[in-house]
Protein backbone atom coordinates (compact mmCIF):
# COMPACT_ATOMS: atom_id res chain seq x y z
CA UNK A 1 0.00 0.00 0.00
CA UNK A 2 1.66 2.96 -1.22
CA UNK A 3 0.42 6.04 1.41
CA UNK A 4 -0.63 9.22 -0.29
CA UNK A 5 1.95 12.53 -0.36
CA UNK A 6 -0.94 14.30 1.60
CA UNK A 7 -1.18 11.51 4.22
CA UNK A 8 2.72 11.23 4.23
CA UNK A 9 2.93 14.59 5.14
CA UNK A 10 -0.19 14.71 7.04
CA UNK A 11 1.05 11.73 9.47
CA UNK A 12 4.26 13.22 9.74
CA UNK A 13 3.23 16.78 10.75
CA UNK A 14 1.33 14.94 13.55
CA UNK A 15 3.95 12.94 14.80
CA UNK A 16 6.25 16.20 15.09
CA UNK A 17 3.51 18.05 16.67
CA UNK A 18 2.70 15.83 19.14
CA UNK A 19 6.27 15.06 19.87
CA UNK A 20 6.60 18.76 20.64
CA UNK A 21 3.83 18.52 23.10
CA UNK A 22 5.40 15.72 25.10
CA UNK A 23 8.78 17.07 25.15
CA UNK A 24 8.21 20.72 25.65
CA UNK A 25 8.26 20.98 29.09
CA UNK A 26 10.87 18.32 29.68
CA UNK A 27 12.99 20.80 27.43
CA UNK A 28 11.67 23.84 29.60
CA UNK A 29 12.68 22.12 33.03
CA UNK A 30 16.02 21.98 32.11
CA UNK A 31 16.31 24.93 30.32
CA UNK A 32 14.99 26.59 33.54
CA UNK A 33 17.23 25.05 35.84
CA UNK A 34 19.95 27.20 34.00
CA UNK A 35 18.47 30.27 34.62
CA UNK A 36 19.87 33.02 36.87
CA UNK A 37 16.04 34.81 37.93
CA UNK A 38 13.82 32.42 40.24
CA UNK A 39 11.11 32.98 38.01
CA UNK A 40 10.55 31.26 34.89
CA UNK A 41 9.35 34.46 32.55
CA UNK A 42 12.98 36.66 32.95
CA UNK A 43 16.20 35.04 31.69
CA UNK A 44 18.85 36.23 33.44
CA UNK A 45 21.92 34.26 32.24
CA UNK A 46 23.32 31.12 33.07
CA UNK A 47 23.98 30.06 36.63
CA UNK A 48 24.81 26.96 38.22
CA UNK A 49 23.39 27.75 41.80
CA UNK A 50 20.45 26.23 42.32
CA UNK A 51 22.51 22.76 41.51
CA UNK A 52 24.79 23.73 44.10
CA UNK A 53 21.96 24.88 46.21
CA UNK A 54 21.04 20.79 45.86
CA UNK A 55 23.88 19.75 47.61
CA UNK A 56 23.42 21.73 51.03
CA UNK A 57 19.57 20.14 50.70
CA UNK A 58 19.11 18.01 53.61
CA UNK A 59 15.34 17.68 53.01
CA UNK A 60 15.92 16.35 49.77
CA UNK A 61 18.65 14.53 49.90
CA UNK A 62 17.21 12.49 52.93
CA UNK A 63 14.05 12.24 50.76
CA UNK A 64 15.93 10.95 47.69
CA UNK A 65 18.05 8.20 49.77
CA UNK A 66 14.87 6.88 51.06
CA UNK A 67 12.63 6.87 47.42
CA UNK A 68 15.74 5.19 46.34
CA UNK A 69 15.76 2.47 49.24
CA UNK A 70 11.98 1.99 48.42
CA UNK A 71 12.19 1.88 44.99
CA UNK A 72 14.82 -0.67 44.90
CA UNK A 73 13.01 -2.95 47.20
CA UNK A 74 9.57 -2.15 44.92
CA UNK A 75 11.20 -3.23 41.77
CA UNK A 76 12.52 -6.60 42.98
CA UNK A 77 9.39 -7.45 44.94
CA UNK A 78 7.03 -6.01 42.01
CA UNK A 79 9.07 -8.27 39.44
CA UNK A 80 8.79 -11.39 41.64
CA UNK A 81 5.30 -11.34 42.57
CA UNK A 82 4.09 -9.78 38.66
CA UNK A 83 6.33 -12.80 37.05
CA UNK A 84 4.07 -15.39 39.20
CA UNK A 85 0.83 -13.43 38.73
CA UNK A 86 1.95 -13.57 34.52
CA UNK A 87 3.01 -17.10 34.67
CA UNK A 88 -0.83 -18.01 36.39
CA UNK A 89 -2.66 -15.83 34.65
CA UNK A 90 -0.58 -17.39 31.20
CA UNK A 91 -0.70 -21.10 32.56
CA UNK A 92 -3.49 -22.02 34.13
CA UNK A 93 -6.66 -20.87 32.01
CA UNK A 94 -8.91 -23.02 34.77
CA UNK A 95 -8.86 -22.43 38.62
CA UNK A 96 -11.66 -21.45 41.37
CA UNK A 97 -11.68 -17.64 41.57
CA UNK A 98 -9.73 -16.85 38.56
CA UNK A 99 -11.87 -14.12 37.34
CA UNK A 100 -11.34 -12.31 40.57
CA UNK A 101 -7.63 -12.45 40.48
CA UNK A 102 -7.39 -11.14 36.63
CA UNK A 103 -9.25 -8.30 37.67
CA UNK A 104 -7.41 -7.79 40.96
CA UNK A 105 -4.24 -7.81 38.81
CA UNK A 106 -5.62 -5.40 36.85
CA UNK A 107 -7.17 -2.85 38.87
CA UNK A 108 -4.60 -0.80 40.49
CA UNK A 109 -3.82 0.14 36.83
CA UNK A 110 -6.51 2.26 36.78
CA UNK A 111 -7.79 2.27 40.24
CA UNK A 112 -7.48 6.14 41.52
CA UNK A 113 -4.52 6.04 43.70
CA UNK A 114 -6.33 8.68 46.06
CA UNK A 115 -8.34 5.20 47.10
CA UNK A 116 -5.85 2.96 46.55
CA UNK A 117 -4.14 5.20 49.18
CA UNK A 118 -7.05 5.46 51.56
CA UNK A 119 -8.25 2.10 51.54
CA UNK A 120 -4.50 0.77 52.66
CA UNK A 121 -3.91 3.63 55.11
CA UNK A 122 -6.84 2.30 56.76
CA UNK A 123 -6.45 -1.23 56.66
CA UNK A 124 -2.99 -0.68 58.52
CA UNK A 125 -4.28 1.68 61.05
CA UNK A 126 -6.47 -0.90 61.94
CA UNK A 127 -4.22 -3.29 62.20
CA UNK A 128 -2.02 -1.27 63.80
CA UNK A 129 -4.46 -1.19 66.37
CA UNK A 130 -4.67 -4.88 66.77
CA UNK A 131 -1.46 -5.81 66.71
CA UNK A 132 0.76 -3.12 67.82
CA UNK A 133 2.82 -2.92 64.02
CA UNK A 134 3.57 -1.43 61.44
CA UNK A 135 4.46 1.87 62.02
CA UNK A 136 4.30 4.11 58.98
CA UNK A 137 7.21 4.57 56.82
CA UNK A 138 9.34 2.79 54.66
CA UNK A 139 7.60 -0.42 54.92
CA UNK A 140 4.05 0.76 54.76
CA UNK A 141 5.22 2.74 51.69
CA UNK A 142 6.77 -0.33 50.38
CA UNK A 143 3.60 -2.29 50.49
CA UNK A 144 1.39 0.29 48.32
CA UNK A 145 4.16 0.58 45.36
CA UNK A 146 4.24 -3.36 45.27
CA UNK A 147 0.49 -3.47 45.13
CA UNK A 148 1.07 -1.02 42.39
CA UNK A 149 4.28 -2.29 40.74
CA UNK A 150 3.25 -5.82 40.76
CA UNK A 151 0.06 -4.58 38.18
CA UNK A 152 2.40 -3.38 35.65
CA UNK A 153 5.08 -6.12 36.03
CA UNK A 154 2.45 -8.53 35.61
CA UNK A 155 1.18 -6.62 31.85
CA UNK A 156 4.64 -6.14 30.88
CA UNK A 157 5.65 -9.85 31.69
CA UNK A 158 2.68 -11.17 30.91
CA UNK A 159 2.45 -10.07 27.21
CA UNK A 160 6.23 -11.69 26.52
CA UNK A 161 4.95 -14.45 28.02
CA UNK A 162 2.19 -14.90 25.72
CA UNK A 163 4.68 -14.80 22.67
CA UNK A 164 6.67 -17.64 23.98
CA UNK A 165 6.21 -21.16 21.85
CA UNK A 166 4.89 -23.39 24.13
CA UNK A 167 6.39 -26.08 22.02
CA UNK A 168 9.88 -25.51 23.61
CA UNK A 169 8.14 -26.40 27.50
CA UNK A 170 6.63 -28.99 26.36
CA UNK A 171 10.05 -30.52 24.37
CA UNK A 172 11.89 -29.95 27.85
CA UNK A 173 8.69 -31.81 29.41
CA UNK A 174 9.16 -34.66 27.62
CA UNK A 175 12.98 -34.82 28.10
CA UNK A 176 11.78 -35.10 31.16
CA UNK A 177 12.39 -32.05 33.10
CA UNK A 178 10.28 -31.39 35.92
CA UNK A 179 7.88 -28.20 36.19
CA UNK A 180 10.58 -26.10 38.46
CA UNK A 181 13.38 -26.76 35.92
CA UNK A 182 11.48 -26.48 32.95
CA UNK A 183 10.52 -22.95 34.78
CA UNK A 184 14.52 -21.96 35.53
CA UNK A 185 16.05 -23.24 32.96
CA UNK A 186 13.97 -22.72 29.98
CA UNK A 187 10.88 -19.93 30.88
CA UNK A 188 13.02 -18.16 32.55
CA UNK A 189 15.88 -17.16 30.29
CA UNK A 190 13.72 -16.57 27.28
CA UNK A 191 11.22 -14.07 29.49
CA UNK A 192 14.84 -12.12 31.01
CA UNK A 193 14.58 -8.77 28.97
CA UNK A 194 10.88 -8.22 29.77
CA UNK A 195 12.04 -9.19 33.70
CA UNK A 196 14.57 -6.12 33.61
CA UNK A 197 11.81 -3.79 31.87
CA UNK A 198 9.40 -4.76 34.63
CA UNK A 199 12.43 -3.56 37.28
CA UNK A 200 13.04 -0.23 35.81
CA UNK A 201 9.35 0.52 35.10
CA UNK A 202 8.65 -0.44 38.37
CA UNK A 203 11.33 1.57 39.74
CA UNK A 204 10.79 4.72 38.10
CA UNK A 205 6.78 4.37 39.18
CA UNK A 206 7.79 3.94 42.56
CA UNK A 207 10.01 6.67 42.67
CA UNK A 208 7.69 9.00 40.84
CA UNK A 209 4.61 8.32 43.21
CA UNK A 210 2.94 11.04 45.05
CA UNK A 211 -0.29 9.87 46.95
CA UNK A 212 0.35 6.60 47.81
CA UNK A 213 3.30 7.74 49.39
CA UNK A 214 1.90 10.63 51.43
CA UNK A 215 -0.69 8.08 52.69
CA UNK A 216 1.52 5.56 53.77
CA UNK A 217 4.65 7.58 54.86
CA UNK A 218 5.31 8.30 58.52
CA UNK A 219 6.37 11.37 60.37
CA UNK A 220 10.43 11.11 59.55
CA UNK A 221 9.79 9.12 56.20
CA UNK A 222 9.29 11.53 53.44
CA UNK A 223 10.31 10.25 50.02
CA UNK A 224 11.26 12.92 47.56
CA UNK A 225 8.42 13.39 45.29
CA UNK A 226 7.06 14.25 48.37
CA UNK A 227 9.14 17.14 49.33
CA UNK A 228 8.85 18.17 45.84
CA UNK A 229 5.45 18.15 45.70
CA UNK A 230 4.94 20.56 48.86
CA UNK A 231 7.33 22.64 47.41
CA UNK A 232 5.78 23.20 43.67
CA UNK A 233 2.32 23.33 45.69
CA UNK A 234 3.56 26.59 46.96
CA UNK A 235 4.88 27.88 44.07
CA UNK A 236 7.25 27.96 41.12
CA UNK A 237 10.97 26.58 43.02
CA UNK A 238 13.94 26.55 41.65
CA UNK A 239 15.67 23.59 43.48
CA UNK A 240 13.09 21.50 41.82
CA UNK A 241 13.99 22.68 38.31
CA UNK A 242 17.52 21.66 39.17
CA UNK A 243 16.41 18.28 40.32
CA UNK A 244 14.36 17.47 37.25
CA UNK A 245 17.13 18.54 34.76
CA UNK A 246 19.34 15.98 36.72
CA UNK A 247 16.30 13.41 36.65
CA UNK A 248 16.30 14.07 33.11
CA UNK A 249 19.75 13.86 32.09
CA UNK A 250 19.60 10.35 34.00
CA UNK A 251 16.50 8.98 32.32
CA UNK A 252 17.70 10.28 28.45
CA UNK A 253 21.30 8.46 29.17
CA UNK A 254 19.91 4.95 31.09
CA UNK A 255 17.27 5.38 28.20
CA UNK A 256 19.86 5.63 25.02
CA UNK A 257 21.78 3.03 26.73
CA UNK A 258 18.98 0.84 27.17
CA UNK A 259 18.19 1.28 22.77
CA UNK A 260 21.74 0.85 21.92
CA UNK A 261 21.77 -2.55 23.83
CA UNK A 262 19.00 -3.49 22.30
CA UNK A 263 19.24 -2.75 18.93
CA UNK A 264 22.62 -4.10 18.37
CA UNK A 265 21.10 -7.36 20.11
CA UNK A 266 18.26 -7.06 17.46
CA UNK A 267 20.86 -6.58 14.54
CA UNK A 268 23.22 -9.84 16.14
CA UNK A 269 19.82 -11.79 15.82
CA UNK A 270 18.76 -10.48 12.45
CA UNK A 271 22.72 -11.43 11.23
CA UNK A 272 22.50 -15.32 12.93
CA UNK A 273 19.16 -15.33 11.15
CA UNK A 274 20.70 -14.69 7.99
CA UNK A 275 23.61 -17.00 8.52
CA UNK A 276 21.07 -19.42 9.46
CA UNK A 277 18.94 -19.23 6.73
CA UNK A 278 22.50 -19.53 3.90
CA UNK A 279 23.82 -22.70 5.68
CA UNK B 1 1.61 -40.21 39.25
CA UNK B 2 4.33 -39.21 41.43
CA UNK B 3 5.06 -36.10 39.09
CA UNK B 4 1.33 -35.35 38.82
CA UNK B 5 1.00 -34.99 42.45
CA UNK B 6 4.06 -32.36 43.16
CA UNK B 7 3.54 -30.07 40.08
CA UNK B 8 -0.60 -29.54 41.37
CA UNK B 9 0.69 -29.04 45.42
CA UNK B 10 3.19 -26.58 43.80
CA UNK B 11 0.99 -25.06 40.91
CA UNK B 12 -1.62 -24.33 43.75
CA UNK B 13 1.62 -22.23 45.87
CA UNK B 14 1.70 -20.81 42.70
CA UNK B 15 -1.36 -19.45 42.23
CA UNK B 16 -1.60 -18.80 46.52
CA UNK B 17 0.97 -16.44 46.61
CA UNK B 18 -0.12 -13.52 43.98
CA UNK B 19 -3.64 -14.24 45.09
CA UNK B 20 -2.89 -14.02 49.00
CA UNK B 21 -1.48 -10.73 48.41
CA UNK B 22 -3.73 -9.22 46.42
CA UNK B 23 -6.79 -10.20 48.74
CA UNK B 24 -5.00 -9.29 51.70
CA UNK B 25 -3.97 -5.22 50.43
CA UNK B 26 -6.60 -5.30 48.01
CA UNK B 27 -9.62 -6.56 48.27
CA UNK B 28 -9.43 -6.78 52.30
CA UNK B 29 -8.92 -2.72 52.74
CA UNK B 30 -11.71 -2.01 50.25
CA UNK B 31 -13.47 -3.93 52.86
CA UNK B 32 -12.36 -1.73 55.64
CA UNK B 33 -13.30 1.35 53.84
CA UNK B 34 -16.76 0.03 53.04
CA UNK B 35 -17.01 -0.89 56.94
CA UNK B 36 -15.30 2.78 57.71
CA UNK B 37 -17.79 4.83 55.64
CA UNK B 38 -20.85 3.03 58.10
CA UNK B 39 -19.11 3.75 61.34
CA UNK B 40 -19.07 6.82 63.61
CA UNK B 41 -16.40 8.17 64.77
CA UNK B 42 -15.57 8.97 68.38
CA UNK B 43 -12.36 11.29 68.92
CA UNK B 44 -9.33 8.87 67.18
CA UNK B 45 -11.27 5.59 67.56
CA UNK B 46 -14.11 4.19 65.15
CA UNK B 47 -17.11 2.52 67.13
CA UNK B 48 -17.35 -1.05 66.29
CA UNK B 49 -19.93 -1.77 63.66
CA UNK B 50 -21.26 -5.09 65.34
CA UNK B 51 -21.06 -4.89 68.80
CA UNK B 52 -21.86 -7.96 71.58
CA UNK B 53 -24.25 -6.83 74.89
CA UNK B 54 -26.75 -8.43 76.49
CA UNK B 55 -26.49 -11.64 74.68
CA UNK B 56 -27.16 -10.08 71.40
CA UNK B 57 -25.32 -9.28 68.28
CA UNK B 58 -26.25 -5.94 67.22
CA UNK B 59 -25.17 -4.21 63.92
CA UNK B 60 -24.97 -0.88 64.12
CA UNK B 61 -24.61 1.21 60.39
CA UNK B 62 -24.48 4.99 60.25
CA UNK B 63 -25.62 6.29 57.06
CA UNK B 64 -25.31 9.79 57.65
CA UNK B 65 -22.40 10.42 55.71
CA UNK B 66 -24.39 8.86 52.66
CA UNK B 67 -27.11 11.23 54.11
CA UNK B 68 -24.99 14.17 53.95
CA UNK B 69 -23.57 13.62 50.50
CA UNK B 70 -27.25 13.35 49.11
CA UNK B 71 -28.56 16.36 51.11
CA UNK B 72 -25.76 18.46 50.11
CA UNK B 73 -25.23 19.34 46.53
CA UNK B 74 -21.64 20.59 46.69
CA UNK B 75 -20.78 16.59 46.32
CA UNK B 76 -23.31 16.03 43.29
CA UNK B 77 -21.24 18.67 41.55
CA UNK B 78 -17.99 17.89 42.12
CA UNK B 79 -18.52 14.26 40.72
CA UNK B 80 -20.13 15.46 38.20
CA UNK B 81 -17.31 17.78 38.00
CA UNK B 82 -14.73 14.90 38.28
CA UNK B 83 -16.79 12.84 35.22
CA UNK B 84 -16.72 15.67 33.08
CA UNK B 85 -13.42 17.03 33.13
CA UNK B 86 -12.21 13.29 32.38
CA UNK B 87 -14.79 12.80 29.63
CA UNK B 88 -13.01 15.71 28.05
CA UNK B 89 -9.74 14.78 28.73
CA UNK B 90 -10.42 11.58 27.16
CA UNK B 91 -11.90 12.47 24.38
CA UNK B 92 -8.94 14.96 23.54
CA UNK B 93 -6.58 12.11 24.28
CA UNK B 94 -8.44 10.12 21.75
CA UNK B 95 -8.41 12.90 19.24
CA UNK B 96 -4.77 13.36 19.44
CA UNK B 97 -3.61 9.88 20.30
CA UNK B 98 -5.46 8.05 17.21
CA UNK B 99 -3.83 9.63 14.72
CA UNK B 100 -0.80 9.56 16.32
CA UNK B 101 -0.64 5.89 17.42
CA UNK B 102 -2.28 5.17 13.39
CA UNK B 103 0.43 7.02 11.75
CA UNK B 104 3.32 5.50 14.14
CA UNK B 105 1.82 2.07 13.68
CA UNK B 106 2.19 3.07 9.42
CA UNK B 107 5.74 4.23 9.88
CA UNK B 108 8.56 2.81 8.37
CA UNK B 109 9.16 -0.48 10.67
CA UNK B 110 13.07 0.96 10.58
CA UNK B 111 11.17 3.73 12.62
CA UNK B 112 8.83 2.68 14.97
CA UNK B 113 10.90 1.13 17.85
CA UNK B 114 12.54 5.00 17.90
CA UNK B 115 9.03 6.04 17.92
CA UNK B 116 7.90 3.82 20.50
CA UNK B 117 10.75 4.79 22.64
CA UNK B 118 10.19 8.75 21.94
CA UNK B 119 6.60 8.30 23.47
CA UNK B 120 7.74 6.49 26.16
CA UNK B 121 10.60 8.76 27.11
CA UNK B 122 8.28 11.06 28.83
CA UNK B 123 6.82 7.99 30.52
CA UNK B 124 9.83 7.48 32.10
CA UNK B 125 10.45 10.83 33.70
CA UNK B 126 8.81 11.83 36.30
CA UNK B 127 5.59 12.67 36.01
CA UNK B 128 5.18 15.26 38.88
CA UNK B 129 8.07 17.23 37.67
CA UNK B 130 6.36 17.10 34.48
CA UNK B 131 3.33 18.40 35.62
CA UNK B 132 5.30 21.33 37.73
CA UNK B 133 7.11 22.00 34.77
CA UNK B 134 3.31 23.34 32.98
CA UNK B 135 3.13 25.49 35.72
CA UNK B 136 5.39 27.63 34.93
CA UNK B 137 4.73 27.41 31.00
CA UNK B 138 1.57 28.50 31.58
CA UNK B 139 2.10 31.28 34.89
CA UNK B 140 1.94 34.81 34.06
CA UNK B 141 4.67 35.58 31.39
CA UNK B 142 5.32 31.84 30.66
CA UNK B 143 6.50 30.55 27.15
CA UNK B 144 3.09 28.71 26.70
CA UNK B 145 1.21 31.52 28.51
CA UNK B 146 2.63 34.23 26.42
CA UNK B 147 2.38 32.62 23.00
CA UNK B 148 -1.50 32.01 23.95
CA UNK B 149 -2.23 35.83 24.46
CA UNK B 150 0.10 36.68 22.09
CA UNK B 151 -1.86 34.77 19.14
CA UNK B 152 -5.56 35.71 20.91
CA UNK B 153 -5.89 32.16 21.64
CA UNK B 154 -7.04 33.18 25.26
CA UNK B 155 -10.23 34.92 23.55
CA UNK B 156 -11.34 31.65 21.90
CA UNK B 157 -10.49 29.55 25.13
CA UNK B 158 -12.62 32.66 27.10
CA UNK B 159 -15.18 32.16 24.95
CA UNK B 160 -15.36 28.24 25.17
CA UNK B 161 -15.36 29.06 29.23
CA UNK B 162 -11.90 27.21 29.83
CA UNK B 163 -10.97 30.34 31.28
CA UNK B 164 -13.13 33.03 33.54
CA UNK B 165 -11.28 35.88 31.28
CA UNK B 166 -8.90 36.30 28.88
CA UNK B 167 -5.15 36.79 29.97
CA UNK B 168 -4.89 34.24 32.34
CA UNK B 169 -4.29 30.78 32.02
CA UNK B 170 -2.94 29.24 35.08
CA UNK B 171 -5.42 27.41 37.78
CA UNK B 172 -8.42 27.39 35.29
CA UNK B 173 -10.15 24.58 33.67
CA UNK B 174 -7.76 25.11 30.74
CA UNK B 175 -4.39 24.53 32.32
CA UNK B 176 -6.57 21.48 34.38
CA UNK B 177 -7.22 20.17 30.87
CA UNK B 178 -3.86 20.70 29.36
CA UNK B 179 -2.29 19.01 32.20
CA UNK B 180 -4.27 15.77 32.49
CA UNK B 181 -4.80 15.51 28.58
CA UNK B 182 -0.41 15.75 28.51
CA UNK B 183 0.03 13.09 31.51
CA UNK B 184 -2.78 10.41 29.68
CA UNK B 185 -1.86 10.77 26.60
CA UNK B 186 0.74 8.13 26.40
CA UNK B 187 -1.83 5.97 28.28
CA UNK B 188 -3.90 6.54 25.40
CA UNK B 189 -1.29 5.93 22.04
CA UNK B 190 0.28 2.83 23.40
CA UNK B 191 -2.22 0.71 23.44
CA UNK B 192 -4.08 2.03 20.22
CA UNK B 193 -0.37 1.46 18.94
CA UNK B 194 -0.43 -1.94 20.11
CA UNK B 195 -3.71 -2.64 18.59
CA UNK B 196 -3.23 -0.94 15.25
CA UNK B 197 0.26 -2.49 14.36
CA UNK B 198 -0.83 -5.61 14.21
CA UNK B 199 -3.54 -4.94 12.01
CA UNK B 200 -3.63 -7.13 9.29
CA UNK B 201 -3.10 -4.89 5.94
CA UNK B 202 -3.99 -7.53 3.59
CA UNK B 203 -7.43 -6.58 4.76
CA UNK B 204 -7.08 -2.83 3.74
CA UNK B 205 -5.56 -4.27 0.41
CA UNK B 206 -8.52 -6.20 -0.17
CA UNK B 207 -11.24 -3.23 0.67
CA UNK B 208 -8.95 -1.09 -2.29
CA UNK B 209 -9.64 -3.89 -5.00
CA UNK B 210 -13.41 -4.22 -3.87
CA UNK B 211 -13.32 -0.26 -4.74
CA UNK B 212 -13.02 1.48 -1.34
CA UNK B 213 -11.68 4.75 -1.39
CA UNK B 214 -8.87 5.36 1.49
CA UNK B 215 -10.99 7.48 3.65
CA UNK B 216 -14.21 4.36 3.54
CA UNK B 217 -11.64 1.95 4.23
CA UNK B 218 -10.53 3.35 7.42
CA UNK B 219 -13.66 4.11 9.12
CA UNK B 220 -14.91 0.54 7.56
CA UNK B 221 -12.04 -1.58 8.41
CA UNK B 222 -9.12 0.38 10.28
CA UNK B 223 -11.53 1.75 13.19
CA UNK B 224 -13.76 -1.04 13.90
CA UNK B 225 -10.78 -3.55 14.20
CA UNK B 226 -9.14 -0.92 16.81
CA UNK B 227 -12.29 -0.69 18.80
CA UNK B 228 -10.20 -2.83 21.60
CA UNK B 229 -7.45 -0.68 21.46
CA UNK B 230 -9.40 2.86 22.06
CA UNK B 231 -11.85 1.04 24.63
CA UNK B 232 -8.14 0.32 26.52
CA UNK B 233 -6.78 3.56 25.77
CA UNK B 234 -10.44 5.60 26.70
CA UNK B 235 -10.87 3.38 30.21
CA UNK B 236 -6.90 3.65 31.27
CA UNK B 237 -7.70 7.51 30.93
CA UNK B 238 -10.97 8.34 32.39
CA UNK B 239 -10.93 6.16 35.45
CA UNK B 240 -8.06 7.04 37.02
CA UNK B 241 -8.72 11.06 35.49
CA UNK B 242 -12.11 11.10 37.58
CA UNK B 243 -9.93 10.65 41.00
CA UNK B 244 -6.41 12.28 39.81
CA UNK B 245 -5.56 14.72 42.55
CA UNK B 246 -1.99 15.55 42.17
CA UNK B 247 -2.68 17.55 38.65
CA UNK B 248 -5.81 19.37 40.02
CA UNK B 249 -3.70 20.26 43.12
CA UNK B 250 -1.12 21.76 40.99
CA UNK B 251 -2.71 23.05 37.93
CA UNK B 252 -6.18 23.26 38.85
CA UNK B 253 -7.66 26.45 40.13
CA UNK B 254 -10.04 27.08 43.59
CA UNK B 255 -13.37 26.93 41.17
CA UNK B 256 -11.94 23.06 39.58
CA UNK B 257 -14.05 20.78 41.82
CA UNK B 258 -12.49 17.09 42.01
CA UNK B 259 -13.37 14.35 43.85
CA UNK B 260 -9.69 13.11 44.44
CA UNK B 261 -8.67 16.44 46.39
CA UNK B 262 -12.38 15.90 48.06
CA UNK B 263 -11.31 12.85 49.75
CA UNK B 264 -7.79 14.07 50.35
CA UNK B 265 -8.83 17.56 52.04
CA UNK B 266 -11.84 15.40 54.69
CA UNK B 267 -8.95 13.01 55.32
CA UNK B 268 -6.02 15.22 56.06
CA UNK B 269 -7.46 18.66 56.55
CA UNK B 270 -10.62 17.68 58.14
CA UNK B 271 -9.55 14.39 59.63
CA UNK B 272 -12.74 12.75 59.07
CA UNK B 273 -12.19 9.29 57.66
CA UNK B 274 -15.21 8.05 57.65
CA UNK B 275 -16.49 10.79 55.36
CA UNK B 276 -13.46 10.18 53.35
CA UNK B 277 -14.67 6.86 53.29
CA UNK B 278 -18.12 7.48 52.45
CA UNK B 279 -16.95 9.78 49.25
CA UNK B 280 -14.21 6.88 48.21
CA UNK B 281 -17.23 4.26 48.44
CA UNK B 282 -19.41 6.52 45.83
CA UNK B 283 -16.35 6.74 43.21
CA UNK B 284 -15.73 3.48 43.64
CA UNK B 285 -19.26 2.58 42.35
CA UNK B 286 -19.39 5.58 39.82
CA UNK B 287 -16.19 3.73 38.18
CA UNK B 288 -16.79 0.66 38.88
CA UNK B 289 -18.73 0.07 35.24
CA UNK B 290 -16.35 1.63 33.19
CA UNK B 291 -13.59 -0.51 35.30
CA UNK B 292 -15.76 -3.56 34.31
CA UNK B 293 -15.77 -2.64 30.55
CA UNK B 294 -11.93 -2.97 30.82
CA UNK B 295 -11.06 -6.06 32.02
CA UNK B 296 -13.88 -7.35 29.80
CA UNK B 297 -11.71 -6.01 27.17
CA UNK B 298 -8.14 -6.98 28.31
CA UNK B 299 -9.21 -10.35 28.94
CA UNK B 300 -10.37 -10.06 25.50
CA UNK B 301 -7.52 -8.86 23.93
CA UNK B 302 -5.38 -11.58 26.04
CA UNK B 303 -7.67 -13.95 23.99
CA UNK B 304 -6.43 -12.66 20.51
CA UNK B 305 -3.42 -12.82 20.79
CA UNK B 306 -3.25 -16.35 21.58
Amino acid sequence: MKASRFNLWFGRAWLAAGFFFLFLPIVALVVYSFNDSPLPNVWRGFTLRWYQSLLNDGEIIAGFVLSLKVAFLTACGSVVLGTVAAFVLVKYKRFAGRTVFSGMVNAPLVMPEVVVGLSLLLMLVSVQRALGFPERGLVTIWIGHLLLGMAYATVVVQSRLQDLNPRLEEAAMDLGARPAQVFWLVTLPMIAQSLVSAWLLTFTISLDDVVLSNFLSGPGATTMPLVIFSRARLGLNPSVNAVAAITVAVVSIGVIVASYVIARRERQRLLDAAAAARA
Amino acid sequence: MQRFKSWFTGRRLVIAVPYAFLLLFFLFPFLIVGKISVSEMEAVAFKDVITFADGVFQLTLKFGNYLYIAEDSLYFKTYLSSVHYAALTTALCLFIGYPFAYFMARARSTVQPALLMLVMLPFWTSFLLRVYAWKGLLSDGGVVAQFVIGTGIDQLLAALGLIPAPGKLMNTPFSLILGMVYTYLPFMILPLYANLSKMDLRLLEAAADLGASPWVAFWKITVPLSKAGIIAGSMLVFIPCVGEYVIPELLGGPETLMIGRVIWDEFFSNNDWPMASSVAVIMILLIIVPLAIFNKYQAEAQETVR
